[in-house]
């Protein structure tokens, strides 16, 4: 089972307060892997925040064939930063050879497009660089995107934060937003891409569940959007449907969860908006999930979002104090990080509840 | 010796043989009285007897005439199996036998005329559902959900379902607003009541399945539908708050329309749905037949016909491709109720049904409320043997390849698949109907189970399916007042609820352990099978 965690602060932090919220939860995971989003970035990319970030691991081969795509396709050089891994055999990860976070300029011809042509581009970049790098199999591509940087890897998060230095705060690698998660897929074949969060245009999510109509999902989701791919988790559905509903259709977020776990039918009929509710299940019924679930989300705009399978069959809290707010699988995760919050105002969201994280670190809530 | 007339028909040549003990008998005629078919008769014998009753044998001869019970060996008052003389017979002196040597296919073509009968087919009783188990079974990480305890909402949509980004939808101040008229869904009960017609079903029979579908709405909240069949309704339906349960069907020889345009004006709701019905999987590429046998006095006036035989055409004069019917028969049925009702097609399986599906699927006009496709296991009251044994398809690939068309285009969902034709045939409807809908169907329609429900004892291994004789043992399949009298319908219409209710839990019990609170439509990882061409075919998991 996965454990999975967020943290939104109005002051940049080190990602081992990501790594304090995951471990004391290690029971309920079983270490297998670390994977982080992190967004709001200070550091070594806070010159370029509104130049997108190439977030990779790969081989040598790989490195090269990413240079030259993205020098064919003048995507100009700007920061980086390559982490020298702690070379330790005692360390459990298995680590690939090179790990890239670049931050590029856009090609000339498009500085002056419109934020939704730039992130197309990026899009189109980051899923041509994908297919280069699988073809010969030589790395991976997590995100492209600004102010956004993915690091994932298979191994013990203890081993893997140790060998990418992470326990040291040396001012390089800091955030405002990060979303965690301390497992690799363990269902199937241990593939990169299976690991939460996952990330596509701005938006970040990963989930701790299971999703039952994860077939129906991908059936329809395989039509809905050329960025919709892999599949390599249940858990990508959440996201693309998050995607499609936020980005594609531009519904309000109220929307999403009546999307995937829309309300019964006889309660649809007391509502007042009766008509739109059964016209959403209706058009959107191939994107209903089932089965337990927890969702974390980030949105573009740095919001965190959280909520749960229709019958709540999967835990989630909410807790933080003024200056920093997190999500997370159990509360133990909370309490390392922000033991003297006031447990009393903790957030345990419901079966029907959405709740958001925004930018002044209010926490929002409502009934679906 | 006299010679043998070789060619004259004996029992013998029949297909059922009637096992008779005249020393159980107390010649009380009931079985004759109740053999609608005339195949049995009293009858002398004359018997022979050798006695000695002495000390020394002393024989004598004792010549008597016996009264007795006899089959008739004639092909036109064969015995159907039925076994009404067995259900009559106080004394179990007699029942039905089937004879495997039957010469019946042989002799029974005398005058030139193909065999007619009702029921199902009786070559293609393959079972690819059964050949199908739910194995994606919920354990550990994804608890099974508790049948008995948690809310499952089962329901299936009839009408025509727009994509996402076409939704006239607006948002303000962060509320999405419709602002325009959406094409009518209703969302029913994944089972109809499938269109069996007064007419081919007796007044009692089809107000027995009338009567189930207000009851199980009215009492148990299941929003199930039923289809009129072809040949209209009673007024009095036609205008009661009723009719929003039923769907009202439009064949090729439009029989009762006459009658329901006239009381559109009167009638307090809407019908559920209009169902136009192309063709039938029982007798596919052929025209509905009600003998004139059966085409009683109430039949005519509902119909507004003549007492003659009744022949749907094949096909809907003046419809000549799909574009057309598009634009004819679906616009003037969803213009007929204002385009408030949904508005569905109802085709026999066939290799072209894909096609036809697409076709509806990209019409620009988008108003064909969904897709029944109907296979060749379905039943039909009247249809030549050859028909109904010969010609057809069947419904659970050609189901899935729809859906999987849709799939490919992005498109399911948008017009509902209804899966019909031998679901229930079993007697397992709940089963066959979860596993078609995990292979995309949307629903199910049932027609020959709700008969047998009522009492009817035809099966796909020859027995009775005399349907179109008007002789209807059961009083369902026929208007002789005195035979539909034999049906209760109170107790009819009962076995039919107690059964959709039981249907309602075992759909359940299909739900929990898979872990799905709605229908699992297309899940077809919920599937696996034994059977590795099933598993190509339909692309599920092979298993063993």
């Amino acid at each position: 089972m996965c454990r999975i965690g967020a943290i939104k602060s109005k002051e940049f932090f080190h990602p081992s307060a990501a790594l304090h919220l995951m471990l004391p939860q290690q029971e309920g995971h079983d270490n297998s892997g670390f994977a982080m989003v992190m967004q709001d970035l200070a550091g070594v990319f806070s010159k370029h925040k509104d130049k997108p970030l190439l977030s990779l691991a790969c081989t040598q081969k790989g490195a090269k064939l990413v240079e030259d795509y993205m020098e064919a396709n003048d995507f100009r050089q700007l920061a980086e930063w390559i982490p020298r891994g702690v070379k330790n055999t005692k360390l459990d990860i298995k680590a690939m050879p090179y790990y890239i976070f670049r931050n590029y300029d856009y090609p000339e011809y498009c500085r002056n497009a419109t934020e939704e042509a730039k992130g197309e581009l990026l899009v189109d970049t980051r899923l041509a660089l994908r297919e280069l790098l699988e073809k010969q199999d030589q790395g991976y591509v997590y995100s492209f995107w600004p102010d956004v940087l993915t690091l994932k890897e298979i191994g013990d998060p203890w081993d893997i934060a140790t060998y990418f230095k992470l326990w040291d705060n040396d001012g390089d690698l800091m955030a405002k937003n990060v979303v965690v998660q301390c497992r690799q897929n363990t269902n199937y074949d241990i593939v990169r891409y299976a690991a939460h969060p996952f990330f596509l245009q701005g938006y970040t999510l990963c989930a701790n569940g299971e999703n039952t109509f994860y077939t129906k999902n991908k059936e329809y989701q395989k039509s809905l959007h050329r960025g919709y791919i892999g599949f390599e988790s249940d858990s990508q559905n959440f996201l693309y449907t998050l995607h499609y509903v936020l980005q594609e259709l531009k519904w309000p977020i109220k929307y999403y969860k009546h999307v995937i776990t829309p309300l019964p039918f006889n309660e649809i009929t007391l509502r007042p908006d009766s008509a739109e509710l059964r016209a959403i299940r209706q058009s959107l019924g191939s994107l209903e999930i089932n089965g337990p679930n927890t969702v974390i989300a980030m949105l573009p705009n740095g919001n965190i979002m959280t909520c749960c399978d229709s019958k709540k069959l999967r835990p989630v809290v909410v807790g933080g104090d003024d200056t920093m707010v997190a999500i997370a699988s159990e509360v133990c995760g909370l309490n390392a990080i922000l033991p003297h919050r006031n447990q009393e105002l903790d957030v345990y969201p419901n079966e029907r509840e959405v709740v958001i994280i925004n930018q002044a670190l209010e926490v929002e809530r409502w009934k679906q | 010796m006299e010679t043998v007339k070789t060619q004259d028909v004996t029992v013998n040549d029949l297909p059922w043989n009637i096992e008779y003990k005249p020393e159980r008998c107390t010649m009380c005629g009931s079985c004759v009285a109740a053999c609608t078919f005339q195949a049995i008769a009293p009858a002398v014998e004359r018997r022979s007897v050798t006695v000695s009753t002495g000390h020394r044998p002393e024989p004598s001869q004792k010549h008597s005439a016996v009264l007795i019970i006899k089959q008739k060996d004639s092909i036109e008052q064969a015995c159907t199996g039925c076994g009404m003389c067995e259900k009559i017979c106080p004394n179990q002196a007699i029942k039905p036998v089937r004879n495997t040597d039957s010469r019946f296919n042989l002799l029974a073509r005398k005058g030139g005329s193909p065999i007619k009968r009702g029921g199902r087919t009786s070559l293609n009783s393959g079972r690819t559902l059964d050949n199908i188990i739910v194995g994606r079974i919920s354990q550990m990480t994804d608890p099974a959900l508790d049948s008995e305890r948690h809310t499952f909402d089962i329901l299936a949509p009839f009408g025509r379902v727009l994509m996402p980004h076409e939704l006239p939808l607006s948002a303000v101040n962060g509320t999405l607003n419709l602002t325009a008229k959406l094409p009518p869904v209703n969302w029913i009960y994944p089972v109809i009541f499938s269109d069996m017609s007064i007419g081919a079903l007796s007044t009692r029979a089809w107000e027995a399945i009338a009567l189930a579908t207000a009851y199980l709405n009215e009492k148990h909240n299941m929003p199930v539908r039923m289809s009129s069949g072809e040949g209209g309704m009673p007024v009095k339906l036609l205008e009661s708050e009723q009719l929003k349960y039923m769907i009202l069907q439009i064949a090729s020889g439009h029989f009762g329309w006459n009658r329901i345009v006239k009381s559109i004006p009167k009638m307090k709701v809407d019908p559920a749905g209009v169902l136009i019905k192309i063709g039938q999987g029982a007798k596919p590429g052929d025209g509905g037949l009600l003998p004139a046998a059966k085409v009683a006095d109430h039949v005519q006036a509902i119909r507004g016909v003549p007492k003659a035989d009744l022949m749907s055409p094949p096909n809907h004069q003046g419809l000549y491709s799909i574009e057309e019917s598009v634009q004819k028969m679906f616009l003037s049925m969803n213009a007929a109720f204002k385009f408030r009702v949904p508005v569905a097609i109802k085709c026999a399986a066939s290799s072209t049904s894909v096609s036809v599906y697409n076709n509806l699927l990209r019409d620009p006009y988008k108003i064909c409320g969904g897709f029944f496709l109907d296979g060749i296991q379905g039943g039909t009251g009247a249809a030549n043997e050859i028909s109904l044994d010969h010609t057809g398809h069947p419904v659970v690939s050609k189901t899935r390849e729809c859906y999987l068309s849709a799939v490919k285009q992005g498109r399911q969902g948008q017009i509902p698949l209804w899966a019909g034709g031998g679901i229930g045939l079993t007697g397992n409807a709940a089963a066959d109907a979860f596993k078609v809908i995990c292979l995309g169907a949307n629903g199910v329609f049932l027609g020959k189970i709700l008969i047998q429900l009522l009492g009817c004892v035809g099966n796909e291994h020859g027995r009775c399916n005399a349907c179109n004789t008007g002789k209807c043992p059961a009083g369902i399949c026929t208007q002789d007042p005195r035979l539909v009298e034999r049906l209760d319908i109170d107790r009819g219409a009962q076995n039919i609820v107690e059964y959709m209710l039981a249907l309602d839990s075992e759909l359940r019990k299909l739900m929990a352990p898979i872990g799905n609170s709605s229908l699992p439509v297309g899940r077809s990882d919920a599937l696996v099978t034994t059977d590795q061409a099933i598993a190509e075919k339909l692309a599920i998991q092979y298993v063993c």
